[in-house]
């Protein structure tokens, strides 16, 4: 019922994410968000840099109702955020988690990927449809009976997005998609992600990894959105970068004209 | 493969691999209480209890070698029987230079027979059950699925906290820290402490993913379908023919 009324809602012209004048404190007072606005469409692949302790996070936990808003609103695909669309809510909004360890907790691969679409009432022949594609997607459906714990790390890490896939997402949010990862891992992931046709929020400070996925990138400073603009110009800008301690790696110069897509074709 | 890590399954496809784990639980439950109900003093029906689990043993292809030298956890808790004999009251029998009291005999016997029986037959079920098909087969049952979950959690999080302590381990005697005597002691309670720490915070973690993929309170019970009466009978059939020879042993004694 509920969730009838939040699907008609829904109007395709809707962008997939919008926040608006979102604050927030902490119970114990520290004030992590200072209003913060943006607007993601349909579609688009949008990197949110800052610095550690910029409120990345708690920007993330507001997205599919973890923490409540002090002010503001949160809307998905033209449904807001509230207790009574959260179910919802948490459907649209997939959220992959920095350590897989805390992501993968079922069994087995299989039991894992089928957890979110189960707890939406998904059941037999479809639930297994979409265990199987959303493993495909991530290239793992070798591993779909074998326990989590069994498998490296950048495997768990792609399944970690999996377990996100098969509850059909509007929008895929990931935390540090990058860390921990060898380069290959590394490379393999970033080949998946620009190969998803879902709306990306990639949470980094890895900005060779924005700059190579997003087109767009947001700086969360201080608990406001302090710039939003194309990764290529964001990255260009070293005060920009330097006031909100964001810093390119070592020889890392953002390359020319070269559309960021062909940094890895060969 | 699939649980290659765990020492305790011995993978295979034989018919005892293949029933369904809810009634091989099942059945373990009803042999070991077969076992206690047995008399002590029946020792023809222990024979007959242990020729059963070898004939199991066998079928599932599983190695008297491989379970024996994983009996050995049984060892802790027997060590208490060996004692009986010498401090046991009543009548005294003369075993070369000891002498011991039967009935502390008759005790450690008691004692001895049934719990190797019952860890013979624990042993069994998970050499050829994974661990997460036995928790499928505990829901199954209609164990209460807070137990469930506690057990499945703990499956899934055993090798991770298992990691994390040995990072500490190498990480304190990477600083030239080795446990010597009782004054180690309080290094190693606050690496304790460290760790509840981590694993309590990586619950809360967990618990937020849950929430993330929709998570209300119970788990998603996937595979419903009841196993078929054939796959009962015969994964309960050692069990009760254990079960007539105890009774036939109560009715002899």
């Amino acid at each position: 019922m509920g969730d009838a009324a939040a699907e008609r809602e829904t109007t395709a012209a809707e962008p997939s994410l919008r926040v608006r004048d979102l604050a927030y404190a902490y119970p114990d007072g520290t004030q992590a968000l200072f209003g913060v606005n943006l607007t993601i469409e349909r579609g688009e692949r949008v990197a949110l840099l800052g610095p550690n302790g910029a409120g990345k996070t708690t920007l993330v936990m507001h997205l599919n109702g973890i923490l409540t808003p002090g002010h503001g609103e949160v809307v998905v695909a033209g449904l807001p955020v509230r207790k009574d669309t959260l179910r919802e809510v948490r459907r649209r909004v997939g959220l992959v988690f920095q350590d897989p360890d805390d992501q993968l907790f079922m069994p087995t691969v299989r039991e894992d990927v089928a957890f979110g679409p189960a707890n939406m009432g998904v059941r037999g022949e479809e639930l297994e449809r979409r265990v199987r594609h959303a493993l495909e997607r991530v290239g793992m459906l070798d591993a779909i009976d074998r326990p989590p714990h069994h498998l490296s790390f950048g495997q768990r890490r792609r399944v970690a997005v999996a377990t996100v896939l098969a509850m059909e997402p509007e929008i895929l949010v990931l935390d540090e998609p990058s860390s921990n990862l060898d380069p290959a891992s590394r490379r393999e992931l970033a080949e998946i992600l620009r190969g998803l046709d879902v709306t990306v929020l990639m949470v980094t400070h890895d900005l060779p990894y924005a700059l190579e996925l997003c087109e767009r990138s947001l700086i969360l400073s201080g608990g406001v959105i302090v710039a939003d603009g194309p990764t290529r110009e964001i990255l260009a800008d070293a005060e920009l970068l330097a006031a909100h301690r964001l810093e390119l790696p070592f020889g890392f110069t953002v390359p020319e004209a070269a559309p960021a897509p062909d940094l890895h074709a060969r | 493969m699939a649980a290659g890590h765990h020492r305790l399954y011995l993978p295979g496809d034989t018919p005892v691999h293949r029933l369904p784990p809810e009634a091989k639980l099942a059945a373990a439950v009803a042999f070991a209480i077969a076992v206690v109900a047995t008399p002590r003093t029946a020792l023809w029906a222990f024979a007959a209890h242990a020729a059963l689990l070898a004939a199991v043993a066998a079928i599932a292809r599983v190695p008297p070698g491989f379970l024996l030298r994983r009996m050995a956890i049984e060892i802790p808790f027997v060590a208490f029987a060996l004692a009986l004999p010498f401090i046991g009251l009543g009548e005294r029998v003369q075993v070369g230079v000891l002498s011991l009291s039967a009935e502390g005999l008759w005790a450690a016997w008691n004692i001895l027979a049934k719990a190797t029986l019952g860890v013979a037959a624990s042993i069994l079920l998970a050499a050829t059950t994974e661990p997460h098909r036995i928790l499928h087969g505990a829901r199954r049952l209609r164990i209460p699925s807070l137990l469930v979950q506690i057990a499945m959690f703990m499956l899934r999080y055993l090798d991770v906290i298992l990691g994390e302590m040995r990072r500490m381990r190498i990480a304190r005697e990477s600083r030239g820290f080795t446990a010597r005597d009782l004054r180690a002691a309080p290094v190693l309670a606050r690496s304790v402490g460290a760790l509840f720490i981590r694993s309590y915070e990586r619950g809360e973690r967990v618990h937020l993913a849950m929430l993330s993929r929709g998570f209300t309170g119970t788990l998603p019970v996937l595979d419903d379908r009841p196993a078929p009466p054939a796959a009962w009978v015969a994964a309960l059939s050692p069990a009760v023919a254990a079960a007539v020879v105890a009774a036939l042993a109560r009715v002899v004694a």
